[in-house]
C-alpha cells in the first residue's frame, strides 16, 4: 500500500490512507526524504488520520522520519493522531519527541506557514 | 528459566466460538492480527479506546514474533470467567528469551527497537503472563476485562 505524496507550494503532504505495514512505513520514509531534496521542500506534513493503531515501530519510524527531514533542512508536522491512538501512545509510554504535531491538515499547514513566515504567499 | 510448557485448548483441537487464529509470517499478518482482535473486542462490547489498546497490544506482540522468532501465531478469543473479557495469546517456537526480567525493563532491547514493547504492553493489559524457554519458544498470554 503506497502512500500518495502531494506537492503544495514548497510543502509535501503525505496522506496515509490505510493501515500500513512496517515495509510501507519504511518505504514512505525513504521516498519522503528523497523528495524533500528534489522538490526543495520547506515543510512536510504527514497525515495519520487513517491510522487506527500506532505501535512502537510506527512511532519510532515517524520520529526518525521527522528527524531525518529536519536534517535535510525542512520541517515536519504530524497531523491527525486520533484520540484513541493518542491515549494508547501515552499508556504505552511512547512519544514522538522532537516531531511537531497538529490537530489536522489545516492546522498543520498554518503551523508551517507561521514557522516559515510565509503568510499568505504559500503557492497552491 | 521457566520450563512450563503451554498446554491448553490452543494446542488441542477444541473449537471455541469466536476464537480466531492468525499465523504470523510476514509484515501484513501483523495488520490482520490486530484487525481480528479489534473486531472481536468490538463484538464483545469493549469501548473504542479499549479496542485500540487491544489492537496495539496485538501489534506489539505480533511484531516481536516476526523480529525474534520469524514465525508464530496470534490467537484471540472471548473470555467468560465470571466476567467478560478477551484473551490474546502470542505463541512462537523461536529462540526464547534468556532473561525475561531484563526483557520486561523499559528501554531494554536486543533488536535496536525502543524497548517498550513488552513492558508497555503489560501496562495496557489487565493480565500478562510470559512463559519462555531458550531454544523452545515463547508464549505470551494477555487478558483484558470489560470495565
Amino acid at each position: 500500500m503506497r502512500v500518495p505524496i502531494l506537492k503544495q507550494g514548497s510543502y509535501l503532504i503525505a496522506s496515509i490512507q490505510d493501515a500500513l505495514s512496517d515495509e510501507d512505513l519504511a518505504q514512505l520514509q525513504q521516498e519522503l526524504v528523497a523528495r524533500v531534496g528534489q522538490a526543495r521542500t520547506r515543510g512536510v506534513i504527514i497525515d495519520v488520520t487513517a491510522l487506527d493503531v500506532m505501535d512502537s515501530f510506527a512511532c519510532r519510524t515517524l520520529r526518525d522520519l521527522a528527524h531525518t527531514i529536519t536534517l535535510r533542512g525542512a520541517e515536519t508536522v504530524i497531523v491527525g493522531i486520533q484520540p484513541d491512538v493518542a491515549f494508547a501512545l501515552v499508556r504505552l509510554g511512547l512519544s514522538l519527541s522532537g516531531a511537531q504535531t497538529a490537530l489536522d491538515l489545516e492546522d498543520g499547514l498554518a503551523l508551517l506557514d507561521q514557522h516559515l513566515q510565509r503568510g499568505n504567499t504559500r503557492g497552491r | 528459566m521457566d520450563s512450563r510448557s503451554w498446554t491448553s485448548t490452543c494446542s488441542g483441537g477444541t473449537h471455541v466460538v469466536g476464537e480466531s487464529r492468525v499465523p504470523i509470517k510476514q509484515g501484513g499478518d501483523i495488520i490482520t492480527a490486530r484487525q481480528q482482535g479489534r473486531a472481536l473486542a468490538a463484538q464483545l462490547g469493549f469501548s473504542s479506546a479499549d479496542q485500540t489498546l487491544i489492537a496495539t497490544a496485538i501489534s506489539e506482540m505480533a511484531r516481536n514474533i516476526l523480529v525474534y522468532a520469524k514465525v508464530g501465531e496470534i490467537i484471540v478469543r472471548p473470555e467468560h470467567n465470571g466476567k467478560a473479557g478477551i484473551t490474546i495469546i502470542a505463541h512462537d517456537a523461536g529462540p526464547g528469551i534468556p532473561d525475561i526480567n531484563r526483557a520486561m525493563q523499559n528501554g531494554y532491547s536486543t533488536s535496536g527497537s525502543l524497548g517498550v514493547g513488552l513492558p508497555g504492553t503489560k501496562r495496557i493489559m489487565d493480565e500478562f503472563l510470559i512463559v519462555s524457554e531458550v531454544g523452545k519458544g515463547t508464549t505470551v498470554t494477555m487478558k483484558k476485562w470489560k470495565t
